[in-house]
């Protein structure tokens, strides 16, 4: 049994780096962001009190926690400090994206889905492309776009459409254009493969039937599309809800989004204990979400066996 | 139901693509611009490009980056590609759920949080900021795309070939780097190069874990288009998009052209 234990030693080993890489760089960190949550800020190295001085034995450690308190949560929850307004709107903002990305996103997938099959690669590719050239680079291309002086002001003044600059960039209407921009390739691609794999005849079967194609979408090919329709608007939903880059750079001083708050609170006001609470609160509104993501992309795997 | 091309799918397939490329074209259009102002034609000219030789800070951070994203996305290959083996072929193991919900979390994760947390670990252990702390965090988060998409090759993988391997007596570390790997190494490209691009593209997680000497390019992009556009910003985005354009496409013949060789072979080899 020399091989199984060659094969039981490896396999720890191809086990254990990862896991224990993933528990040192992903896992610790949450639960020190935690802690520091329930700290308060100081003005020292590291900024945060009280710190765990295991030196002291129990008494360190009682020290320690009874020096910990709730109130940065009191501060965040507070409703004169903007935060419960800046999640509430990261909420909105994340939810409308989403619903414009399923408008956008759809039509150009289901166009790829019945495309030739000889051109589906080279489309799959093209779809592709932009996401691989810099996501500050796309967002930046549309601030030249939709400034005042912008190329879209200028083309529709030239045509006549309007006659004053639209007023677009530093609005919430330029943050949806964004996060529909640099997203679409995560709606697309999931909405292709699950159209992709759609039984063509079962929509010849309804039109046989006498089915007109319009109710024969909605009743067959919309249907076995939803856990396309689901993998896509979480894959753009959740990291939306976070979203700093395209707030910060297209949209206005009004535009509140929680990831431009908590890296306002942790730059300018710098305040790591507040930051880290932020950061908290932000996950426990995205854990729902973040598991039902990791259900759907699970079962896609069992179902690829 | 009409199958092919219909006028419907032509045009939503044209207006998306055009959706998605007429800013880029735009933004390398402009970048040729003669005047300072990005917005108003004022002729072609290459001087915005000659001018960033002489900006040697965005040159350093040029170099910071590239240094970056090749190192990290290199650990991170070897570890996603660990990890989509231990979550594909070793069934059930202690702590499974954990590992695999350590393997989505970060794909969705938003940047501030990431960031944030691996800089108050850095902090906690006291580790000086800088090149290594960046290199460190992007390894983290850019290690899990890699398992994903090598899991993925490996889920739709014949095994047969590797029982066949092992009942002849090959050790299990020899047939991994016989059959295994080659057969799943255009998966393993292809993560390695979403591992570089993500590493070159971070801006959020970078700067929450850098420090002093380490600042990377779109660290410096960042904070030049906060001052508004400028036809530099322009040239410097077109050759990182022309770089890009060139990698992935010559990327894709050669695995396209690996895969079609290795189609023949089996074909061959049946016969």
């Amino acid at each position: 049994m020399a091989m199984a234990g060659e094969k039981g030693r490896g396999r720890w080993v191809v086990i254990a780096v990862p896991y224990l890489w993933l528990l040192a760089l992903f896992l610790a960190p949450f639960l020190i962001v935690f802690k520091i949550s329930l700290s308060q800020d100081v003005v020292a190295q590291p900024p945060y009190a009280p710190q765990l001085d295991l030196s002291n034995g129990l008494a360190g450690i009682t020290e320690f926690l009874s020096g910990l308190s709730f109130a940065n949560y009191g501060y965040v929850l507070d409703f004169s400090n903007e935060f419960l307004e800046a999640y509430g709107s990261s909420l909105v903002i994340a939810s409308i994206s989403t619903l414009l990305l399923l408008l956008v996103g759809y039509p150009i997938a289901y166009g790829m889905a019945r495309a030739p099959r000889s051109i589906q690669p080279t489309l799959l590719m093209l779809v592709i492309l932009p996401f691989w050239t810099s996501f500050l680079i796309r967002v930046y291309a549309w601030i030249g776009i939709l400034s005042p002086e912008g190329l879209l002001n200028q083309g529709l003044m030239a045509l006549g459409v309007i006659d004053t600059p639209l007023e677009i960039l530093n609005t919430n209407l330029a943050v949806y254009i964004g996060i529909v921009y640099s997203y679409l390739p995560f709606m697309v691609l999931p909405l292709y493969s699950a159209l992709e794999k759609l039984d063509l005849t079962l929509l010849e079967a309804a039109a046989d039937l006498g089915c007109p194609p319009v109710k024969a979408f909605w009743k067959i090919t919309f249907p076995l599309s939803i856990p396309g329709v689901a993998a896509g608007a979480l894959l753009c939903f959740i990291p939306a809800v976070g979203e700093f880059v395209i707030p910060d750079l297209l949209g206005g001083s009004d535009t509140l989004m929680i990831g431009k708050s908590l890296w306002t609170e942790f730059t300018v006001n710098r305040s790591w204990t507040v930051s880290s609470a932020v950061a908290v609160l932000l996950l426990l509104v995205l854990v729902i979400p973040i598991v039902i993501y990791q259900n759907i992309q699970q079962r896609e795997l069992e179902a690829g066996k | 139901m009409r199958k092919g091309l219909t006028w419907f799918n032509v045009t939503s397939i044209v207006l998306g693509f055009a959706f998605l490329y007429i800013p880029i074209i735009l933004l390398v259009i402009y970048s040729f611009n003669a005047s300072r102002l990005v917005t108003v034609w004022a002729g072609f000219s290459t001087q915005w490009y000659w001018s960033l030789l002489e900006n040697e800070q965005l040159i350093d951070a040029a170099w910071v980056t590239l240094r970056i994203a090749f190192f990290s996305s290199l650990v991170a290959t070897v570890l996603g590609t660990m990890a989509a083996l231990a979550l594909t072929r070793y069934g059930r193991f202690g702590g499974r759920t954990l590992f695999s919900g350590m393997i989505y979390a970060p794909l969705v994760m938003p940047e501030v949080i990431t960031g944030l947390s691996l800089l108050l670990l850095f902090v906690a252990v006291n580790f000086d900021r800088g090149f290594w702390t960046v290199l460190l965090a992007h390894i983290t988060f850019t290690m899990c795309f890699v398992a994903v998409v090598v899991q993925s090759r490996l889920v739709t993988f014949d095994r047969t070939l590797e029982e066949a391997a092992l009942d002849l007596g090959c050790p299990p570390f020899q047939t991994f780097f016989k059959i295994t790997l080659p057969l799943i190494l255009p998966a393993v490209v292809s993560g390695f190069m979403l591992a570089f691009t993500l590493s070159l593209d971070d801006l959020v997680i970078a700067s929450f874990t850098t420090g002093p000497g380490a600042t990377t390019l779109p660290m410096r992009i960042y904070s030049q288009v906060r001052l508004g556009v400028t036809p530099e910003i322009n040239a410097v985005c077109t050759i990182l998009i022309a770089i890009v354009t060139v990698v992935v496409i010559v990327a894709s013949i050669v695995t396209k052209r690996a895969e079609n060789q290795r189609q023949a072979e089996e074909r061959a080899a049946l016969q």
